[in-house]
């Protein structure tokens, strides 16, 4: 009961701390937002990334076209070829045949039907293929150009290089973020240190008369703690508002997916909470760090 | 039984001043003592030196059983409970009422609001102040202002009241006034130790007296024997 009380009164104390040394204090608060923002966009970003990536590499597909007028023997001998490449999918080597893509592609439209139609082996255009998977999407790149060398194998396409294009930018993104978030926490910190320190300043006597009459270190350092908590907490309210809204809105927007089919968003729901609750234990953790450091630097008790 | 002890109580600063040299004295419980002396003879260094603000070089001091010098900093405050310390400027909150400022004390330690109001207009009736509970620093006199600050050091019950010149602002009439008000406090069975430079008063009270020079006690005169010396 009596800690309760003291618990109470401490919260209070620190609230109203807050409030009194308005200006600084939200100077502090916007500085947690700000860098919490960032934080949101690149912890997005990265957890975006990882999962498509991720779907990118059990989905992408080297299609290697053959030359038109190919034989059975030739088609064998590309096969072969293939497989002794180092960064293939062995048992993911498949061969289609241009009859086979002719009908789907009649399937799919009315108009590429009566165009097609005629299409026998001799006269096709198509050429048949192999669809080729890759074990790492990083090297996707020179295992294309390899293919490419081999004798009868014509074009090579991989979604034009896109999906790779757009995994080294995001990923770049998110390395340059790590630096920055890093570099506003600590700006934060310092600024969240320099706000409880000021606290501390104007109520010299308070701190005083309470060492005096006897209340406990403890007691007399809690407010300080608090109120650091407090400045987190604050500071994490529009980045969490942003993240919910902000996120589901992009989600709707673009529909779950960005570009193509198979770069999914990752969904908003439960995503973004977790994402919130993220941003309050990191504003707590540094408004917290900030003013323990004031308090121990400047609340010599 | 003493309730101070204190024994061969040596203090240096850390800028090398040697404010108190060998000291030993002893209070009882329930007396009323004055320490007096030239400025700069060490006395608030020794009062300091009770509530643990200063930490004794060499010796011992013993405080209702509590070995000052020992006590580790975050065990301060079992100490300082024990204590009530009053000072020549009152070291009041200015935006806090008269009533505030004395519930303060109770309010740090968590004590329920209930029992802090009766504790507080209890207090400030002791002290004369119970139609003054709802003024500001501001609004009250200087011996106003140290009757609250008086009531503040009393209201948790300390066994000990320690006052640093509590006089030192006030005129002779005033001055007399808050001695009432700590005879009073005294009769209710707290020990009182008072430094004071005020000669009129020291002889008016007829306490016992402790004369400090450079750091050592030059003449500890029992109650009623300080008359016509001079410092
Ligand atoms: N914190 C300190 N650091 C260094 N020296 C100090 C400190 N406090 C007091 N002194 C020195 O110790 C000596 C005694 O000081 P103290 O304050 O105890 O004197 P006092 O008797 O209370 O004087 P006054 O009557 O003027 O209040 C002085 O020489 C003073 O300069
Ligand atoms: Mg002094």
């Amino acid at each position: 009961m009596k800690a309760f009380r003291i618990f109470k009164r401490n919260l209070r104390d620190s609230l109203k701390s807050i409030f009194r040394n308005f200006s600084l204090s939200l100077a502090s608060i916007s500085c947690i937002t700000i860098t919490l923002i960032v934080v949101a966009v690149s912890i997005i970003l990265s957890l975006n990334v990882n999962n498509f990536t991720k779907i990118v590499e059990k989905d992408v597909t080297i299609v290697a076209f053959l030359d038109v007028d190919i034989n059975e023997d030739e088609i064998d001998e590309v096969y072969d070829q293939i497989i002794t490449l180092d960064n293939i999918e062995k048992k993911n080597v498949v061969f289609k045949d241009k009859m086979e893509i002719t009908k789907d592609m009649m399937a799919s439209s009315s108009e590429l039907r009566s165009v097609m139609e005629d299409y026998t082996r001799e006269n096709s255009p198509i050429q048949d293929t192999y669809q080729i998977k890759v074990t790492d999407i990083n090297l996707i790149h020179k295992t294309a150009e390899e293919l490419n060398n081999i004798e009868h194998i014509d074009v090579v396409k991989y979604g034009e290089g896109m999906v790779e294009q757009l995994v080294t930018v995001f990923d770049t993104i998110r390395k340059g973020t790590v630096g920055i978030v890093i570099a506003l926490i600590i700006v934060t910190a310092f600024l969240i240190a320099n706000t409880i320190k000021i606290t501390i300043m104007s109520r010299k006597r308070e701190i005083e008369i309470m060492r005096l009459v006897g209340a406990s270190n403890i007691n007399i350092k809690l407010p300080f703690i608090f109120e650091g908590l407090f400045l987190g907490i604050f500071g994490s309210i529009i980045p969490i508002i942003i993240t919910i809204y902000g996120y589901s809105a992009l989600y709707n927007h673009f529909d779950g997916k960005i570009f193509s089919d198979f770069i999914k968003l990752i969904a908003p729901t439960p995503f973004v909470y977790f994402i919130s609750i993220l941003l309050v234990a990191i504003g707590i953790i540094v408004g917290m760090f900030g003013s323990s450091r004031a308090v121990k630097k400047y609340l010599k008790i | 039984m003493d309730l101070i002890r204190i024994r061969n109580v040596r203090k240096t600063y850390k800028t090398g001043t040697t404010a108190i040299y060998d000291l030993n004295l002893n209070i009882s419980k329930g007396e009323f003592i004055f320490i007096i002396g030239s400025t700069g003879c060490g006395k608030s260094t020794l009062i300091k030196m009770l509530y643990r603000e200063e930490k004794p070089t060499n010796g011992k001091i013993l405080v209702g059983g509590l070995d000052v010098g020992k006590i580790r900093n975050r065990k301060v405050y079992k100490l300082r409970r024990k204590i009530g310390v009053v000072f020549q400027n009152y070291q009041l909150l200015p935006n806090s009422t008269a009533y505030e400022n004395v519930a303060f004390a109770l309010e740090v330690l968590g004590i329920p609001k209930d029992e802090i109001h009766s504790k507080v207009l209890k207090v400030l009736d002791l002290v004369g102040l119970k139609n003054k509970a709802k003024q500001y620093p501001n609004q009250l006199s200087g011996g106003e202002q140290q009757r609250v600050a008086i009531a503040r050091a009393i209201v948790n019950g300390p066994k000990i009241l320690i006052c640093d010149e509590p006089t030192g602002n006030l005129d002779p009439k005033t001055s007399l006034e808050i001695m009432e008000v700590l005879q009073a406090i005294n009769d209710l069975g707290t020990t009182v130790i008072m430094v004071t430079h005020d000669i009129s008063i020291v002889k008016k009270m007829k306490k016992r007296v402790v004369l400090l020079d450079s750091g050592r006690i030059v003449k500890d005169y029992k109650e009623g024997e300080y008359k016509n010396e001079s410092i």
